[in-house]
């Protein structure tokens, strides 16, 4: 699974940081930065999670 | 058949005694289409009950929040509640790309590492507000004494208010909130006060920048004085009756399920489960546009109802039961799309130290009232609770 995330799109709503902590961080704008775009094994459930809470659809996931 | 012949449904008011929320929002969900309602004001809705239907809403480009837009739905004034005409910086009600610049100012003070910053303040203001309660002996109602002044007192320190002004930030939140005790000229007194007291505020931290929210603000440029006037006022009222009414129901529901206290997990299914902000949606549309199988003509309003999208089978297994073991975070209690509810965390936040910090420090709490009898918001736009009698 790859991911592909869209700070334009990012309303800075954090909720992909609550739901995958290791996949996903806010910068000082409170916009969205990827730390693995790869997950893998228990991530792949957080990073759909992650996807299915974006309010704005700024995550893509690829498999 | 053309719209104005089609069937309109009443608008399903709660009832007093009956389950929240209504029970023809389930009905809804299996209706092909959508619902067209009216609501008590005249104004022609539709009602978008299921998950998938509400989150396509709130994400549709072609669909306006602006509340001055012809067609937009009109509800009875609530409250003290002011329109965006008369307050600059009400951007609620104003679409992208002219909110953008609005979120964008706001958003990093609300970030999950922010929030996070704010904790230690949070676990205080909770501890004086439940010292305070306790002080009153064995007895209180606790949306007066700790479900209202616990998020008033969290923002007002957030945004820089002086120590010594935090009483009258307070009691005027309340004077807005509490449509039981104020009369609409007092709610409306009051909002005159906050916003002059806004107002000087702002020059204070302009002179005297401080590590606050209003200072932080103004550093940055991106927004006048003026619309700062309104982004604060609404920052109040947004986060205030909202954050209590989650803050009461929530006591209420963990006591008949105390085996969910301080799970960390409780604060989004309780967000799910009790949905308050069920009914302040309000959208128009732009163009026309399909949802859920329905069209929808340009100029006509949508009501989104958000305890509809949260009780919806297809998102949540047994929709109708309190399980903070699901996964319930898909849930729309704070909205979705670009206006999703800015302060989100902060409300996570004070839902998690709330309920650990005051069923560790009083864990004889009880009700003290039959549960059933207790007076719900049956009338508010906001639902939870007038009051709640506790005692322990």
């Amino acid at each position: 699974m790859r991911i592909d995330v869209d700070s334009g799109r990012c309303v800075g709503a954090g909720q992909c940081v609550l739901a995958a902590p290791a996949l996903f961080d806010q910068d000082e704008a409170a916009m969205v930065v990827l730390l693995n775009g790869e997950p893998t094994g228990d991530e792949v459930d957080a990073a759909q999670e992650a996807e299915n809470v974006c309010p704005s659809g700024a995550i893509t996931l690829t498999t | 058949m053309t719209v104005s012949d089609q069937e309109i449904t009443a608008f399903p008011v709660r009832v007093p005694g009956a389950p929240y929320p209504p029970c023809p929002y389930a009905e809804f969900r299996e209706r092909p289409g959508l619902v067209r309602s009216e609501l008590p004001t005249g104004s022609r809705v539709w009602l978008v009950t299921r998950h998938e239907d509400v989150r396509a809403v709130l994400t549709d480009r072609r669909i306006s929040s602006n509340p001055s837009r012809e067609g937009f739905p009109s509800v009875a004034r609530t409250g003290g509640v002011p329109s965006q005409e008369q307050i600059p910086g009400w951007f609620v009600g104003i679409d992208p790309p002219e909110h953008d610049r609005f979120r964008k100012a706001l958003i990093p003070e609300f970030s999950v590492r922010r929030i996070k910053e704010w904790r230690p303040l949070i676990q205080e203001t909770v501890d004086r507000c439940l010292d305070r309660m306790l002080e009153l002996g064995g007895s209180a109602d606790l949306v007066a004494e700790f479900a209202l002044p616990v998020p008033s007192l969290v923002i007002s320190t957030m945004l820089g208010v002086p120590f010594v002004d935090r009483d009258f930030f307070e009691s005027r939140t309340r004077t807005l909130v509490d449509l039981k005790a104020s009369t609409e000229d007092e709610r409306d007194l009051a909002v005159r006060e906050l916003l002059r007291y806004i107002g000087r505020l702002i020059a204070l931290k302009q002179k005297r920048p401080g590590e606050d929210l209003v200072s932080r603000l103004l550093a940055t440029g991106v927004l006048s004085p003026q619309e700062l006037t309104g982004v604060i006022m609404l920052l109040l009222i947004a986060g205030h009756e909202t954050t209590a009414n989650n803050i009461a129901l929530g006591v209420v529901t963990l006591l008949a399920n105390p085996q969910w206290i301080g799970d960390e997990r409780v604060a989004d299914e309780l967000l799910r489960y009790h949905s308050v902000a069920d009914l302040v949606s309000l959208r128009v549309a732009v163009e026309d546009v399909e949802v859920g199988g329905q069209l929808i003509r340009a100029g006509e309003g949508i009501m989104p109802l958000i305890a509809g999208a949260n009780r919806d089978l297809a998102a949540f297994e047994r929709p109708d039961e309190f399980d903070p073991g699901r996964s319930a975070r898909q849930h729309v209690a704070f909205g979705y799309g670009v206006h999703q509810c800015l302060g989100q965390n902060l409300v996570r936040a004070e839902m998690d130290i709330v309920y650990r910090t005051l069923f560790r420090r009083v864990p004889t709490l009880a009700i003290d009232a039959d549960v059933d009898a207790l007076p719900f918001k049956y009338d508010g736009t906001i639902f939870g609770l007038h009051a709640l009698p506790v005692r322990w």
